[in-house]
């Protein structure tokens, strides 16, 4: 190809000519992909947080540093993708607010903010506990980490309690208004129609849960191996139902929208025709046949009362497809959007570059990082509970808060106040 | 001198550049040089020399005096692109295929079809006929085809009074001017290309150096100095019309007033303002 751009788009029939150069690239479809494994992570960590239900309690934990290991990364395929980086701080000093995007430093700093708080809530016990025990380092780490107070007092922690509460409560219409945003963002762009949809942020927002749900079993079931404990089946039960019901949800929603904007058949229609089985059949292949296949894994699973080793099987596994189906639904969304022409008279193809800054091993390379700060991270704050095999029959009677302190964590506090009786002295630290 | 007779004298000055610059584009494109640029430094020459009284300079530009419009004239169009080789020496637009603030298309409808075939100056075989993408020109495809009907259809930004563009920029990078122009700050742009997205119409293109979205200004630079917008300059058959709107007797507000006009892809409620005469139900 003659001129300055290497990577034009081919084409068939007719589209306008500054269409052939692509403006979003396979980073905005990571983009949207990363932000949604952030919000079905957190919201299974507020299953158990904000509504109780006690079979979550194994991964509520590690659901928030999940939730906050990948929300760090949601910014960085944007930056990448940015003509000049060096002025993304212009949308935070002035944004333009008649702009979706100019809310997104906001939202996304906000739910960040919120995400470390509540962490920080739920593991202060533990970090307290750590910074007592841990020399070198590390225990600078924790110490900071314990920003000054060490009172772990019954009462203290039940102010943490409030406080995380109140927090998750926060969490939840954020990281539903986090996706949403991003469903919006692409929903409300009148001027193409494969995005141009009133059902856009709910399909968004739905289906971040369903892939964030599945990113959740596959590392609860990498990390349990690892570890070499059982995986908890009320746990994994209670994932199945709750990916289950917002899946079914999600397919509810996009086959609607299909079936209602083949039904009004408006101009151009055809041509949306040839773009579904055309350019983009193998991700709707993915999308449509990995989503039908979980529904009918998870339906069994649910029926037939599947426990145990099974049960982690076929749950990994409808983890992993429902993640790729996700994954293949952002690219369908994303390029397929640009790959219709807004003359609805043609279509491009879109051909990722492998190199380059907004390549393949970019993204490959973005998509790792939060894996990796989330591996950090476990390392340094241990979000499991102490015994994997036994721990289902001595479970609390009524493990309301993820918080509540696990009982390697809570006995140390126990123990010490023999030397140290009076509450309003916590500093005995020496 | 009244301001009436200012105008007359601007206009006056207008038509013998543009008489000149027509026969001079004329000119060039039968030698099948690409002398754009030559031909608006001679212009320039030109316009110098010939023109009295001065065009109004920007310290006195009062844009809020202004309604800028630009109309299309379809069934004049000979497709010969010298618009699109004056707009990209102009404003300095990447030499290539895949970018442009301005271009043509090309309808035609053979005989017992009902479709039109469409193509545009960055076609591949286009490119090809013309020998690069520094060049444009429509190769000769349906020399020996039975055309039914066919005709240009120039493009170009429609500086909408409700710009989507605008609408979506998280900066504030890309503004809307007082005298009805939508412009960009190159230097606070920040090259997400959300409005390339936002914009029905195609118009906006990625300048890949220095990572900022780039459109069709009118000529900003220029109409804020008296003068026409390049590619209206160089029209040879005056297939594209710009004035004041304020003015009741500007070539705008002449060619609005004397034609049935329509606007492009209305429904988007952008409210396009390069109003087009001659075109069919199939252009969007």
């Amino acid at each position: 190809m003659i001129g300055t751009l290497t990577h034009a788009a081919p084409y068939v029939g007719y589209v306008y000519p500054n269409e052939t150069d692509i403006a979003w690239s396979v980073l905005i479809v990571i983009y949207p992909y990363i932000t949604g494994l952030v919000a079905g992570a957190f919201i299974v960590s507020s299953l158990y947080h904000v509504f109780g239900m006690a079979q979550f309690r194994p991964v509520a934990r590690f659901a928030l540093l999940t939730a906050v290991s990948f929300m760090f990364f949601v910014p960085v395929p944007l930056l990448f993708h940015l003509g000049n980086p060096q002025r993304a701080f212009n949308a935070v000093l002035t944004p333009h607010w008649t702009s979706a995007m100019a809310a997104f430093s906001y939202v996304a700093g906000f739910y960040i903010c919120l995400l470390l708080l509540e962490i920080w809530f739920a593991f202060r016990a533990d970090i307290v506990a750590l910074s007592k025990t841990t020399s070198g380092l590390l225990g600078i780490v924790y110490r900071v980490l314990t920003l000054g107070s060490d009172d772990v007092s019954p009462r203290s922690l039940a102010i943490d309690h409030k406080f995380a509460f109140m927090l998750a409560m926060i969490g939840i219409p954020a990281a539903g208004g986090l996706h949403g945003y991003v469903g919006f963002l692409f929903g409300s762009v009148k001027a193409r129609e494969w995005w141009s949809s009133d059902l856009m942020p709910i399909i968004f927002l739905l289906s971040a849960i369903v892939s964030g749900v599945g990113l959740l079993i596959v590392l609860y079931v990498a990390y349990s191996k690892f570890r070499k404990v059982q995986v908890d089946d009320d746990c994994m039960k209670g994932l199945a139902r709750t990916m289950w019901a917002f899946l079914l949800v999600v397919l509810v929603s996009e086959g609607l929208e299909l079936l209602e904007m083949f039904y009004k058949g408006l101009e151009g229609i055809d041509m949306v025709q040839r773009l579904i089985q055309g350019k983009i059949w193998f991700g709707m292949l993915i999308q449509w046949g990995g989503s039908i296949s979980v529904l009918a894994i998870l339906t069994a699973l649910i029926v037939f009362k599947t426990k145990g080793k099974s049960l982690v099987t076929w749950m990994t596994v409808s983890g992993l497809v429902m993640m790729i189906a996700v994954l293949a639904m952002r690219w369908n969304v994303v390029i397929g959007g640009q790959e219709l022409s807004k003359t609805m008279k043609g279509l491009l193809t879109y051909y990722p570059e492998v190199f380059g800054h907004e390549g393949l091993l970019v993204v490959a390379f973005i998509f790792t990082c939060p894996f990796i700060v989330l591996w950090l991270a476990t390392r340094l704050l241990s979000p499991w509970e102490p015994e994997g095999p036994t721990r289902p029959k001595t479970r609390q009677p009524e493990p309301r808060w993820p918080w509540t302190i696990s009982p390697r964590v809570s006995k140390p506090p126990r123990n010490p106040p023999k030397t140290s009786r009076n509450p309003r002295s916590p500093r005995s630290r020496a | 001198m009244t301001n009436q007779d200012t105008k007359v004298g601007k206009e006056a000055s207008d038509l013998s550049r543009r008489n000149f610059l027509r026969i001079l584009s004329i000119g060039t494109a039968s030698a099948g040089a690409m002398v754009s640029a030559g031909s608006l430094m001679a212009k320039e020459q030109v316009t110098e020399s010939a023109a009295e009284p001065p065009p109004p300079k920007i310290p006195n530009y009062d844009w809020n005096k202004h309604k800028w419009a630009f109309g299309v004239d379809a069934t004049r169009c000979i497709g010969c692109l010298r618009c699109v080789e004056a707009c990209k020496a102009e404003n300095g637009v990447a030499q290539d295929a895949h970018h442009f603030r301005t271009w043509v298309e090309r309808y035609v409808y053979l005989e017992g079809e009902d479709k039109p075939h469409i193509d545009c100056q960055n076609d591949p075989q286009n490119i090809a006929a013309s020998g690069s993408e520094r060049e444009f020109r429509f190769d000769n495809r349906y020399k020996d085809a039975k055309v039914e009907k066919a005709f240009f259809v120039p493009k170009l930004c429609n500086h909408c009074t409700h710009p989507a563009c605008v609408q979506v920029c998280p900066t504030g990078a890309t503004y809307q001017t007082k005298d009805g122009v939508v412009l960009i700050d190159h230097s606070y742009c920040i090259g997400c290309q959300y409005c390339v997205q936002a914009c029905p119409y195609g118009v906006r293109e990625y300048n890949h150096v220095l990572g900022v979205t780039d459109k069709c200004t009118w000529c900003y630079h220029r109409i804020t100095k008296g003068l026409l917008p390049a590619c209206v300059e160089v029209c040879p058959v005056e297939a594209r019309v710009f004035g004041d709107r304020n003015d009741p007797q500007s070539p705008i507000s002449l060619f609005l007033r004397n034609n049935r006009v329509e606007v492009l892809k209305p429904e988007t409620g952008n409210a396009p303002n390069v109003f087009y005469v001659g075109i069919d139900r199939e252009v969007s």
